[in-house]
C-alpha cells in the first residue's frame, strides 16, 4: 500500500483546517493532559511516602505496651505497664530479630549553654539507629557498655542542636535534664518530619537504663523495637514475638500489640492502586469523549469531502485507499493531541509540583499508556467514518454538491 | 485496428423501489482505437447510465463489456477501480479538481493509486509532461481558483492522460465553459485525437459534437443513430473564423 502518500494527504487536509483540527485535538488533549498531570503528582506523592516509611527503618516491628485501665479512663496503647526490659532481653533471643531496642519516652525541660529546650528524651538502646536506619552525623552512638552502667551519655538530634548550640560544637558539652548533666557523644544525621508531620529531629537519645533508673524512675518501657531479618520472616518474627510476650505475661488477654511496618506500606500501596484506578476511569471516560469528538469531525469531514472520495474513486482509488486516507487522519489527529496532552500534562505538574512543593514522577509506562492509548481511540473513533467514506457510490460522490 | 470498447447487448436495470426502470435496453457497439465519439442524447435517454458503465463506475445488469479486450462486465468494485486507474481518463462537466491542490499535484493523484509504486520525482516528470501536453506547464504550480475555467479542464484533462489510458472518456466537458473556450478545449482534444488517442464524449450539444469523427445518438436506452460526421469541424479554423469576426466588430 501507498503508505506514505497517504499519511501526506492525511496531513495536508488537517492542515488546511487547523483551527478544527486543534479544537478536535482538544478533547484529546485534555483528556491525556489531565490523566498525565494527576498520574505524575500522585506518583511523586507515593513516592514521597513510601520513601518516609521507608525511613522509619526496614523489616521493623513495634511492641507497644497495652491499654491500662484505672476506674473508668483508658489510657490507651503503652500505657500500661507491661513491658519490661527482661521482654526485649527475651525478644532478643529469638533467632530472626537481628537487633532490639527498648524504649523509654518522656518529655522534658533540657538545659544547655545558658538556654533551654522543651523536647523529647528518649531511652533506647545502642541498636536504635541501626533499627532506624539513622546516621551518626558526628561522634558516635552511646554503647552497651554505657546502658549496663546507666552512663550519663547522650546522643541528640539537629533541631536540639540549633536550638541549644547554635554556633558551637556540641560534641563533649553537657545538657542537664531533671538537673543530671549528661555529656553529647553524638549527633544524628537530620531526618526531617515523619509521616505525620513531626520533627524527628527534635529529640534527646539517652541509654534506656539511664532514663529509668536517673530520669523517670520507671521500671517499664514504653514499647520495643524489634528489627527482623528481612521482610519475609516479618510475619513468623511477629508472631513468635507474640508467642513469646503471651507465655511471658501469662495473661488471658494480650497486654500488648505488635505492629508491623509492612501494614503501613500495605496501606499506602492500597491508596496508590485505588488511585492508580480511579485515574483509570477518569482516563477511559475523557479519552472517549475525546473519541467521539474526533468521530464527530471524521463524519462532518467526510460528507464535506464526498466530492473529493468520488474524485478519487474515479481516478483508481480502492475501498481500502479511501479506508486508510480517513483512518490516517482520524490516528494523526488523536496521536498528535496525545502528544500535545502528555507534554502539557507534564508542564502543569511540573507547575504544581513547583509552586506546591511536591513532587512530581512522571511514569514512563503512563506516557507510553498515553500515546498508544490515544492512537487506538483514533482507530476505533475514526473506522466508522472512514468505512462510510469507503462505501459510497462513486457515481454519487462526483455529482454530490 | 482492434477494438477498445466492445460492447454485447448491454442492459442496465435500475431498481426504484416497486419499478423497475430499464435506463439501457440492448446496446451493442465497438469503438476502435483512435476513434472519435460523440454519445448524445435528450435526458433520459440512456446516455450518462452508458457512459458511467463505459468508465466502469457501474456494472452492466446484463451483457458483456469488453475494454482493451478484457471483459470488465463481472468484476468486482475493487477490479473496477484499477480498471479505471490503468485504462481510463475521465474528464467532467465541472472539472472537478481537488481544490487547494496545485495544478501539479492534482495530475499526479492518478499515479498515487497505480500498484507499482512511482518514486515521487518520476511522478512529477510525468505530470509536468502531461500539462506540457495540454499546454499549462507554466501553471504548474496555480491552484485552481487561480486558473479560469478553460484552464481547469486543462488541467483535468492532463490529469485523465497521466497514466496513458486506452480511453480518454468525457462527460459534457464544454458544459460549463463559454463558446470559445469550448472550442479550444475541442482543440485539445483534437490535437490527442491525431496522437492517436480514443476519446469518446458526451455532449447535448450538436455544433461540440461536429468536432468528433462519429456520432452516435441514444433514445429510451437504445442507440438510434450511429454515424460518421460529414462536415467535420476543426477546431483551428473556426478560432480563427471567430476571431477575424471580433475584429470585425471592432473595427466597425
Amino acid at each position: 500500500m501507498r503508505i506514505i502518500a497517504t499519511v501526506k494527504i492525511a496531513l495536508r487536509a488537517l492542515r488546511r483546517n487547523k483551527m478544527r483540527s486543534l479544537l478536535t485535538m482538544l478533547g484529546i488533549i485534555i483528556g491525556v493532559g489531565s490523566v498525565i498531570t494527576a498520574v505524575s503528582l500522585t506518583t511523586g506523592a507515593t513516592k514521597q511516602v513510601e520513601a518516609q516509611v521507608q525511613s522509619l527503618g526496614e523489616s521493623v516491628l513495634t511492641v507497644f505496651s497495652g491499654n491500662f485501665t484505672s476506674g473508668a479512663t483508658r489510657g490507651g496503647w503503652g500505657s500500661a505497664p507491661t513491658l519490661t526490659v527482661d521482654d526485649a532481653l527475651a525478644i532478643a533471643k529469638l533467632p530472626n530479630a537481628v537487633a532490639v531496642s527498648p524504649e523509654v519516652r518522656d518529655r522534658e525541660q533540657v538545659l544547655a549553654n545558658g538556654l533551654n529546650w522543651n523536647t523529647q528524651v528518649q531511652g533506647e538502646g545502642p541498636d536504635y539507629p541501626q533499627i532506624r536506619n539513622w546516621r551518626i552525623a558526628s561522634g558516635v552512638m552511646f554503647t552497651e557498655q554505657d546502658v549496663r552502667s546507666l552512663a550519663k551519655t547522650a546522643v541528640i538530634g539537629k533541631t536540639v542542636v540549633d536550638q541549644l548550640f547554635p554556633n558551637e560544637d556540641p560534641l563533649g558539652q553537657t545538657i542537664r535534664v531533671r538537673n543530671i548533666p549528661f555529656t553529647i557523644v553524638g549527633v544524628l544525621a537530620p531526618k526531617g518530619f515523619n509521616l505525620f508531620g513531626q520533627d524527628q529531629d527534635d529529640i534527646v537519645l539517652v541509654p534506656y537504663s539511664s532514663h529509668m533508673r536517673r530520669i523517670t524512675s520507671r521500671t517499664f518501657v514504653n514499647s520495643i523495637l524489634v528489627q527482623a531479618a528481612n521482610d519475609k520472616v516479618i510475619d513468623q518474627v511477629q508472631q513468635e514475638i507474640t508467642d513469646t510476650l503471651s507465655a511471658r505475661h501469662r495473661s488471658r488477654e494480650p497486654d500488648f500489640t505488635v505492629r508491623n511496618q509492612l501494614e503501613l506500606m500495605n496501606a499506602v500501596t492500597a491508596t496508590s492502586k485505588s488511585m492508580g484506578f480511579l485515574l483509570s476511569g477518569v482516563a477511559a471516560v475523557s479519552l472517549f469523549v475525546g473519541g467521539i469528538g474526533i468521530m464527530n469531525i471524521m463524519l462532518v469531514s467526510v460528507t464535506e469531502r464526498t466530492r473529493e472520495i468520488g474524485i478519487r474513486m474515479s481516478v483508481g482509488a480502492r475501498a481500502a485507499d479511501i479506508v486508510v486516507q480517513f483512518l490516517m487522519e482520524a490516528v494523526t489527529l488523536s496521536a498528535i493531541g496525545g502528544l500535545i496532552g502528555i507534554g502539557f500534562g507534564m508542564g502543569i505538574s511540573m507547575l504544581i509540583a513547583h509552586f506546591g512543593n511536591t513532587p512530581s514522577v512522571t511514569p514512563a509506562v503512563w506516557i507510553a499508556v498515553a500515546f498508544v492509548s490515544s492512537a487506538v481511540i483514533g482507530i476505533l473513533f475514526g473506522f466508522y467514518p472512514a468505512w462510510k467514506a469507503s462505501k459510497l457510490d462513486p457515481i454519487d460522490a462526483l455529482r454530490y454538491e | 485496428m482492434k477494438p477498445v470498447i466492445k460492447l454485447e447487448n448491454i442492459q442496465k436495470t435500475y431498481q426504484t423501489g416497486e419499478v423497475e426502470v430499464k435506463a439501457v435496453r440492448g446496446v451493442s457497439l465497438e469503438i476502435l482505437q483512435g476513434e472519435f465519439v460523440a454519445l448524445m442524447g435528450a435526458s433520459g435517454s440512456g446516455k450518462s447510465t452508458m457512459m458511467n458503465m463505459l468508465g466502469c463506475l457501474d456494472r452492466p445488469t446484463k451483457g458483456r463489456y469488453l475494454l482493451d479486450g478484457m471483459d470488465v462486465s463481472g468484476l468486482e468494485r475493487d477490479e473496477l477501480a484499477d480498471i479505471r486507474n490503468e485504462k481510463i481518463g475521465f474528464v467532467f462537466q465541472g472539472f472537478n479538481l481537488l481544490s487547494r491542490t496545485t495544478a501539479l499535484e492534482n495530475v499526479e493523484l492518478p499515479m498515487l493509486y497505480v500498484h507499482r509504486r512511482i518514486a515521487g520525482k518520476e511522478q512529477r516528470e510525468r505530470a509536468l509532461k502531461s500539462l506540457e501536453i495540454v499546454g499549462l506547464a507554466q501553471r504548474a504550480d496555480h491552484h485552481p481558483n487561480q486558473l479560469s475555467g478553460g484552464q481547469q479542464q486543462r488541467v483535468a484533462i492532463a490529469r485523465a492522460l497521466v497514466n496513458q489510458p486506452a480511453l480518454l472518456l468525457a462527460d459534457e466537458p464544454t458544459g460549463n465553459l463559454d463558446s470559445q473556450t469550448s472550442i479550444e478545449i475541442m482543440g485539445v482534444f483534437q490535437k490527442l485525437n491525431d496522437q492517436g488517442i480514443t476519446i469518446v464524449m458526451v455532449t447535448h450539444e450538436l455544433d461540440i459534437a461536429s468536432y468528433t469523427k462519429r456520432n452516435i445518438i441514444m433514445r429510451d436506452g437504445k442507440v438510434v443513430t450511429d454515424e460518421p460526421v460529414k462536415n467535420r469541424l476543426n477546431a483551428e479554423t473556426e478560432l480563427r473564423k471567430l476571431r477575424n469576426a471580433q475584429e470585425a466588430v471592432n473595427l466597425a
